[in-house]
């Protein structure tokens, strides 16, 4: 009896708390789809947003920046990233440890201040704002959650085996592709798909590196979203459906390869 | 037999600290050389540096008559069996085995010709297609040292391979070193800090301490004739006694003088004398040439361990036959018994 | 490549310009004023008189740590008992809900933020049913109400998380040692749980706490134009006043009151942690 109440209650309360994250989610993507330009009343399912949305060249320009810099930031991080963690794992520990005090600073700083501290660099360069100074930027943010994913992994291994490796006549190139990057890959997957995240969601950094009217979704919601605009939710519409596939992807696909394994 | 490793004064300093002090030693074609010393000697240190793992501080390795300190790991014909054997987790046995081989871009018929020759000689056929992760320590340790062996290296290096191993693989394991060493006919560096295992599988042992060498000899040599207290104490147990060598074959130790079979020493030079237990006899007070007392037993299997007591020390005894505690006796033991030794270095 | 340490090189060059000089320079720039020429620069403490003389700023300030300080209590209170169900739920159901729970987290602030304004403003979803009621409309939008529910909304799945991981690798061999030793489950849950799960609550602060006090989407989004946090202020200096010199010494100002926070969170932490073993041990003698 005590038992099942207890149920109850636990079921009720996650209920609920999943009711206030999700109800304003799927209520933007309800009236995404709605007739009117009204975001409460339901006028009858129309794809008018939609059509708008890619009719509207600032919007479109707005979501191939946004990818684009995503995709560029996220293989250029992750490849960087991942050479950086093996470097530093054979590194002398002053040296490894003053790099990661230096790396923790994007992630512990408020945005904001990492934000302005890349606006008065790129400016008092004089290199011009806009695409290329966000790129820089999300490269910038992004190489420390790689770093921070892979080295923990790099940590588990034998420490001999790339010297093994070398041992057996492989050159150091041929170690690392051959023996170290096969190992720690799910690592390496899993620090590019963070960085692939925090790059389409970041707001506050492009916000102040960028300039010339260059804007991703983030900048074009935060400027549009003085008056209502159900374009804005047909925008919100795609990227949430996006995001969605792709952390079920994550969560799912290494499932599957479990239960083949296991059926192997 | 040929030469084919020497090393010239090496020094290798590491944050400030010396770890190794000026080795120099020469290694031949076809030897079980091993390298036998506490932890912390600086053995390993010495065989990362032939592997080239580490660069020396000061001084130069020969390998084949050529200085090879510029010589990238991967270039010298060396291979390595590693502590923890570090075999690569995400190939099958096969694979593993197999790797240097196709590094070197060999042929895929004589890649397996090799390997299958090489699983037959560690004792694993049929087992090509296992994953590592299956394998018992014994296992992967074969595996570890075929895949060593495959490349057909001048030099193999072992750095404390058994370590990992119970006592009876280890035993094992030993035995068969041995053979394969003996099968395959190449050089074979074995650090350990087993003297035991020392022992069993050497043709020569360099003893080292605190990145010094201490001895270098067959384990014969090393066992009785230790060169200096350290070797004596880290080589089997021993009774060191302090003594007065007064001129060849007399010696004084114990308030007495004996006859001994060394020689060559200074007149009056102070010396330490070694007496293993297993030399030294319970015998009755009026034939012993030195007397005591019995302080303990201790039943060790195959023998008694006896400590005797005398008015100035006390001697430990390795017999078979068991005495009483507190009983009088006499010790007994030859000429060739008595080891003497130069007095240690200080440093 | 000769050596594995030579792959790390090129990022510790990278790390030094991105993230060590613009640090640099937003130092340089508190400590200096707009008048000086880049090669001449002239210490001066006058940015931050500026800030600490002027009351309106002190308000906001004061603003930002209220509604931060109410936007974390809100989160520890919401979201332990969440991380706490979740933690005695079993195998997939667990995994399920722990994915629910953090999946509107990779979800685009901005966007997340944003879904709010129809529901909150005074013809949206709750006014309208108020109105089916006979209330309202109540003003929602645009309050300190709207502004920590924002909050709230964003940072709560990273106080869930985070007292989550400290509750499930809890060994529950200490939660029936507890039983065992005679305590009732609301005995073991004050006196094990709850103090072993501190960590994990500490984490959780660290994560709300920073965001929520240098936000600047959500005021502006929720909170309307007037509405002006520590943020804000930031934004307004940099972006429409120009004011490079007075923004950098306002930023510098948070960073210190953050890392301030932060540092008396840990001693907290770490304080109450002994304080409970001392006089745990004090009972027991």
């Amino acid at each position: 009896m005590v038992k099942w109440r207890g149920k109850l209650l636990s079921g009720s309360y996650l209920g609920l708390i999943l009711l206030f994250f999700y109800l304003p989610i799927i209520i933007m993507i309800v009236f995404s789809f709605n007739s009117s330009r009204s975001l409460t009343i339901w006028n009858g399912f129309s794809l008018e947003w939609y059509e708008k949305l890619f009719h509207s060249e600032d919007m479109m320009q707005a979501v191939i920046n946004t990818f684009s810099i995503a995709i560029l930031a996220t293989a250029i991080s992750t490849v960087v990233g991942t050479l950086t963690a093996v470097g530093l794992s054979k590194s002398k520990r002053i040296l490894r440890e003053c790099v990661l005090a230096l790396n923790d600073l994007p992630m512990l700083n408020p945005d904001i201040v990492t934000a302005i501290g890349l606006m008065l660099f790129f400016t008092s360069l004089r290199i011009e704002k806009g695409y290329v100074t966000m790129l820089l930027a999300h490269i910038a943010f992004c190489i420390p959650y790689v770093i921070l994913s892979v080295l923990p992994k790099l940590r588990t291994l034998d420490p001999n085996l790339a010297e093994a490796a070398m041992d057996l006549g492989a050159t150091p190139w041929q170690a690392l592709m051959k023996v170290i990057i096969p190992q720690i890959i799910p690592a390496v997957i899993s620090g590019a798909l963070i960085a692939f995240t925090m790059s389409l969601d970041d707001f506050v950094i492009s916000y102040f590196v960028t300039g010339n009217g260059v804007s991703n979704i983030s900048i074009l919601v935060y400027t549009m979203s003085k008056r209502i605009n159900p374009t804005i939710n047909a925008l919100s519409t795609i990227l949430v459906v996006m995001i969605t596939v792709v952390l079920i992807l994550i969560n799912v696909v290494p499932l599957l390869r479990k239960k083949e394994g296991v059926a192997k | 037999m040929r030469k084919i490793i020497e090393f010239h004064n090496i020094v290798k300093e590491f944050d400030g600290q010396l770890i190794l002090r000026g080795i120099n030693l020469d290694i031949y074609e076809n030897e079980f050389v091993t390298l036998l010393g506490p932890s912390g000697c600086g053995k390993t240190t010495l065989l990362r540096i032939l592997g080239g793992f580490l660069e020396q501080t000061q001084g130069e390795v020969y390998f084949d008559g050529i200085e090879i300190s510029k010589v990238p790991a991967y270039k010298r014909e060396i291979n390595t069996v590693f502590q923890k054997y570090a075999l690569f987790p995400h190939m099958d046995v096969y694979d593993n085995i197999a790797f240097g081989l196709k590094i070197k871009k060999q042929s895929k018929d004589i890649i397996r010709q090799k390997v299958e020759k090489m699983l037959k000689l560690v004792g694993l056929e049929g087992y090509d297609h296992r994953p590592i992760t299956t394998l018992s320590g014994g296992q992967q340790q074969r595996v570890a040292i075929a895949r060593a062996l495959v490349n057909e290296p001048m030099v193999l290096l072992l750095d404390e391979p058994l370590g990992a191993l119970d006592l009876k693989l280890r035993k094992e394991m030993q035995i068969e070193l041995k053979k394969i060493q003996k099968e395959v006919g190449i050089t074979f560096i074995y650090v350990t800090h087993d003297q035991e295992e020392a022992l069993t599988m050497s043709d020569k042992i360099v003893v080292m301490n605190d990145g010094e060498i201490q001895q270098i000899g067959s384990p014969t040599d090393v066992y009785n004739e230790p060169e200096n207290e350290f070797v004596a104490k880290f080589i089997g147990e021993s009774n060191i006694i302090p003594g007065v060598m007064l001129d060849d074959y007399r010696v004084v130790f114990h308030d007495k003088e004996f006859e001994c079979v060394d020689y060559g020493f200074d007149d009056n030079e102070e010396v330490d004398i070694v007496i293993r237990p297993e030399d030294l006899d319970i015998v009755t007070t009026d034939i012993g040439k030195l007397h005591g007392v019995v302080k303990s037993i201790t039943f060790k299997g195959v023998h008694y361990e006896i400590e005797v007591e005398t008015d100035l020390m006390t001697f430990k005894v390795h017999t078979t036959d068991n005495s009483e505690i507190g009983k009088e006796v006499g010790l007994h033991f030859f000429p060739e018994d008595i080891h003497v030794m130069s007095k240690m270095r200080a440093y | 490549m000769k050596s594995f340490r030579e792959l790390s090189y090129p990022y510790i060059v990278w790390a030094c310009v991105m993230i060590g000089i613009p640090m640099i320079l937003i130092i340089l720039y508190a400590f200096t004023q707009s008048g000086n020429s880049v090669t001449t620069f002239t210490f001066t403490i006058e940015n931050f008189l500026d800030f600490f003389n002027d009351s309106v700023f002190i308000q906001v300030l004061m603003q930002s740590l209220k509604i931060a300080l109410i936007t974390t209590v809100l989160c520890i209170l919401i979201g332990y008992p969440a991380a706490f169900f979740v933690s005695r739920m079993e195998g997939r159901m667990k995994a399920t809900i722990f994915l629910l729970l953090t999946m509107p987290m990779w979800i685009n602030m901005l966007v997340r933020t944003y879904s709010w304004i129809s529901i909150l403003s005074d013809s949206g979803l709750i006014n309208t049913i108020l109105g089916y009621l006979g209330i309202g409309p109540i003003q929602l939008l645009y309050t300190d109400f709207s502004v920590s529910l924002g909050m709230v909304y964003n940072f709560l799945p990273f106080m869930i998380i985070s007292i989550f991981n400290s509750l499930d690798k809890m060994d529950k061999g200490l939660l029936e040692a507890s039983a065992d030793l005679g305590a009732n489950k609301v005995q073991t849950f004050l006196r094990v749980m709850l103090p072993l799960s501190l960590p994990g609550v500490i984490t959780g602060i660290t994560l709300v706490f920073l965001p929520a006090v240098s936000s600047f989407v959500i005021p502006k989004l929720l909170g309307g134009g007037q509405y002006v946090l520590i943020g804000n202020l930031i934004e307004t200096q940099f972006i429409s006043v120009g004011e490079w010199h007075f923004g950098s010494a306002i930023s510098l100002v948070m960073t210190i009151i953050i890392m301030i926070s932060m540092y008396l969170t840990k001693r907290v932490d770490k304080q109450s942690a002994s304080d409970s073993v001392a006089s745990g041990g004090g009972r027991i003698w």
